[in-house]
């Protein structure tokens, strides 16, 4: 009896340890930050999606596309530059001024020629490159994802985000590093072919081709939030949160009243049920 | 729909349709008036719980076609336009991806309420069947649907699920290329797998009217197994188990709108909000939860085709469950060998999941390496699938058929009525606490 309960609590312990003995190969586990729209009754924070959005124009947007994205998105309900003035976001100034400072390629609808014109509220984010071949071509190989849906394609997106920003370090000696590469502890990959330590203790993470690409005081905020790499990284996963999740503020104020309906319902038939069997013995 | 109809026509107009088409009559004698063994527990609700999933996925699937682009260049994106632009594009398709694991969970729950009870024992063979037809539709529906928004794990799904009928012998390359419209899976395959994903729904409710069918000739089987016997056995169907079912239903909507408002990717896989891209396969490629312990199977065998013949025979297996059960007793409230060897069955599935989710030559116990044998370390996910889909078969092809000759169950009792009675709830203080135990 004593016997199988040892057993048993070694394997007890052995299932506990399970993720902290780290299999090679693996990324890091993401760092922990909260953000405001977490929790079934989470906002995204608008002063920090727009901070955030200007991380992404000013830093990301040189090489990454956001192909799902339209100037009006910036407008709309629940957004960076959403003002309840303007419920039709195509109306909004602030939006438009930001649009119109993009030129966007066009047909001349008069003579067919190609053109090029001020971009409006209803034109998509245009892509820093023309093709995957040009953008390869200027990235070493590599291709920057496009980044619409970035916080919902990786697990626990935003943290993700946040962790791949802020996580680049020195690699571990006994790591080589390829050229044109950099060592990343939360990038997804494997690193075991160029790790010559001991290969119980391969590090963790993979290799990314982005070189870091945020530092101290990289961008300015215009609300005087400090520019720190953490609250720059933090920001621009907010604001790809929001755009990988435009609806998610609806969509919890909406199960909010879902689940009360719902609860009261069952709280209803519950009672219905118990008057209805009373008399059945069962 | 059988025996005895107390039906009767009321106005006029009831007493001219009746006598040309008797809708009323039928809708009255199934949902109203049908009688019902008064003893059902709650896992009786899951039939209910599932006819409303399946009309949720029907309607929230209908609004979804008419805004999807079954194309390859633009199925992606018009999934996430129905997110971003469709007026609660977010909320159908939300529900429509959360149904299908909802649909799944109630389908399980259903199917191993009847495997504990032997609902599918004599007179309800055929109602057994049906309900396996419908788990499989339900099958090839779920994984056409989850190849429809086109992201990586769509795709490279379909491409090793579609692959696995390349190991047929001869005639398996000719399938595979016929079932893609082509070499590869491709646009064609995607377009036809939209048809398919759309038509195959309306099958499944035609197979769920069958089902009910075959349901109301004999009538519901019950938590103690013992016919019906007269009319104080049963309760009508209205208000005793709308209502009941009703109650269950809302509380399963409860948790089906906890995934669909508050964690609405949990079920699904990040991956599959990276766009399909055929040079790129992702590191691991995993099925939707429900598959997984099925994949299990499949992995577990070395052979690929003895791994799909394998992976085919778990399912193929129930159909001829109501003939491996050689025991008379229907409810394993009787049967307390058949009991303990049910809920190994029922942890030997979940174990197949969880090893499906996992890396075949991971070790299950993390860092104990042991020996190999075979081809794997002993301590790794793939012994542990060969165990457990071991345990699976021998469950259907072993234990049930032998169990019966050679158990001795437990008295049961004379008619529902006599436990009812007799149920600790009801009897005075002191009685027997565990009513199964009674004769």
């Amino acid at each position: 009896m004593l016997r199988k309960g040892i057993a048993l609590a070694a394997f007890g312990l052995a299932i506990l340890a399970a993720p902290a003995a780290l299999a090679a190969g693996g990324a890091a586990p993401v760092k922990h930050v909260e953000f405001s729209f977490e929790g079934p009754f989470g906002k995204f924070d608008q002063a920090q999606l727009q901070r955030g959005y200007k991380v992404y124009r000013e830093v990301c947007s040189a090489c990454h596309s956001m192909n799902l994205m339209s100037f009006r998105n910036l407008g709309q309900k629940g957004g960076p530059f959403f003002d309840p003035k303007y419920p039709n976001p195509n109306d909004n100034p602030y939006v438009k001024s930001i649009a119109a400072e993009y030129q966007i390629k066009d047909i001349d609808s008069e003579t067919g020629d190609v053109i090029e014109r001020p971009g409006t509220s209803a034109d998509r984010f245009p892509s820093p490159f023309p093709n995957e071949p040009a953008a390869r071509a200027s990235n070493g190989g590599a291709m920057p994802p496009d980044l619409s849906v970035m916080a919902k394609a990786r697990h626990h997106g935003p943290q993700y985000i946040y962790s791949l920003l802020t996580g680049y370090q020195d690699p571990p000696a006994g790591l080589k590093v390829g050229v044109g590469q950099h060592y990343n502890p939360f990038m997804a990959g494997d690193v075991t072919a160029s790790w010559s330590g001991p290969h119980d203790k391969v590090p963790p993470g993979g290799f990314i081709a982005m070189a870091p690409p945020l530092a101290a005081g990289q961008v300015t905020f215009d609300d005087g939030t400090k520019s720190t790499l953490e609250n720059q990284a933090k920001d621009v996963a907010a604001f790809l949160t929001w755009a990988s999740e435009p609806k998610m503020q609806e969509r919890k104020a909406f199960g909010m009243a879902a689940m009360i309906y719902l609860l009261i319902f069952a709280g209803l038939l519950y009672v219905s049920y118990r008057k209805i069997w009373k008399n059945v013995a069962h | 729909m059988s025996g005895h109809s107390n039906y009767e026509p009321k106005t006029g107009i009831e007493r001219w349709l009746d006598v040309r088409l008797p809708v009323v009559r039928l809708a009255y004698d199934s949902i109203i008036d049908f009688p019902t063994p008064k003893n059902l527990n709650y896992w009786w609700t899951f039939g209910g719980i599932l006819a409303v999933c399946l009309g949720i996925q029907l309607v929230t699937g209908i609004v979804l076609a008419m805004h999807y682009v079954p194309h390859v260049d633009h199925a992606f994106a018009s999934v996430e336009r129905i997110m971003r632009d469709v007026n609660y594009g977010w909320l159908i398709r939300y529900m429509h991806a959360n149904g299908a694991s909802m649909f799944f969970i109630a389908v399980y729950i259903h199917m191993f309420r009847g495997l504990y009870y032997g609902s599918y024992k004599a007179p309800r063979e055929v109602l057994w069947i049906l309900g396996c037809v419908i788990y499989l539709l339900m099958m090839a529906t779920a994984f056409m649907g989850y190849v429809l928004p086109w992201g990586q794990m769509s795709f490279h799904g379909a491409v090793v699920i579609t692959n696995l009928f390349g190991a047929l012998p001869i005639v398996g390359e000719a399938i595979t290329t016929w079932l893609w419209g082509g070499f590869a899976v491709d646009n064609p395959t995607l377009n036809r797998f939209f048809s398919l994903h759309f038509l195959l729904p309306f099958m499944i409710a035609g197979v769920v009217g069958l089902h009910i069918w075959a349901l109301h000739v004999p009538g519901n089987n019950n938590p103690t197994g013992v016919n019906v016997k007269s009319k104080e056995d049963t309760v009508p169907f209205h208000p005793y188990y709308t209502v009941k079912d009703g109650f269950a239903i809302v509380v399963f909507m409860i948790m089906f709108a906890t995934f669909v408002f508050y964690n609405p990717n949990a079920l699904g896989h990040a991956d599959n909000y990276i766009p399909a891209n055929p040079l790129v396969t992702p590191a691991h490629i995993v099925p939707e939860w429900y598959f997984l312990p099925f994949y299990a199977i499949l992995r577990a065998v070395p052979d690929k085709l003895g791994g799909v013949i394998l992976m085919f025979g778990a399912i193929a297996v129930m159909f001829v469950l109501p003939w491996l059960d050689t025991s008379k007793v229907r409810s394993m409230r009787y049967r307390p060998t058949a009991k303990l060897y049910f809920f190994i069955f029922v942890l030997a599935c979940l174990i197949l999941g969880y090893c499906g989710g996992k890396l075949p030559d991971d070790h299950v116990i993390p860092g104990l390496s042991t020996f190999t044998l075979i081809d794997a370390d002993l301590n790794s996910f793939v012994w542990l699938s060969r165990f457990a889909a071991l345990y699976y078969f021998a469950y259907f092809l072993v234990v049930l058929p032998v169990l019966g000759l050679t158990e001795t169950p437990l008295p049961q009792p004379e008619s529902i009525s006599a436990p009812v009675l007799s149920h600790p709830a009801n009897a005075p203080a002191g009685a027997a606490a565990s009513p199964e135990k009674r004769g």
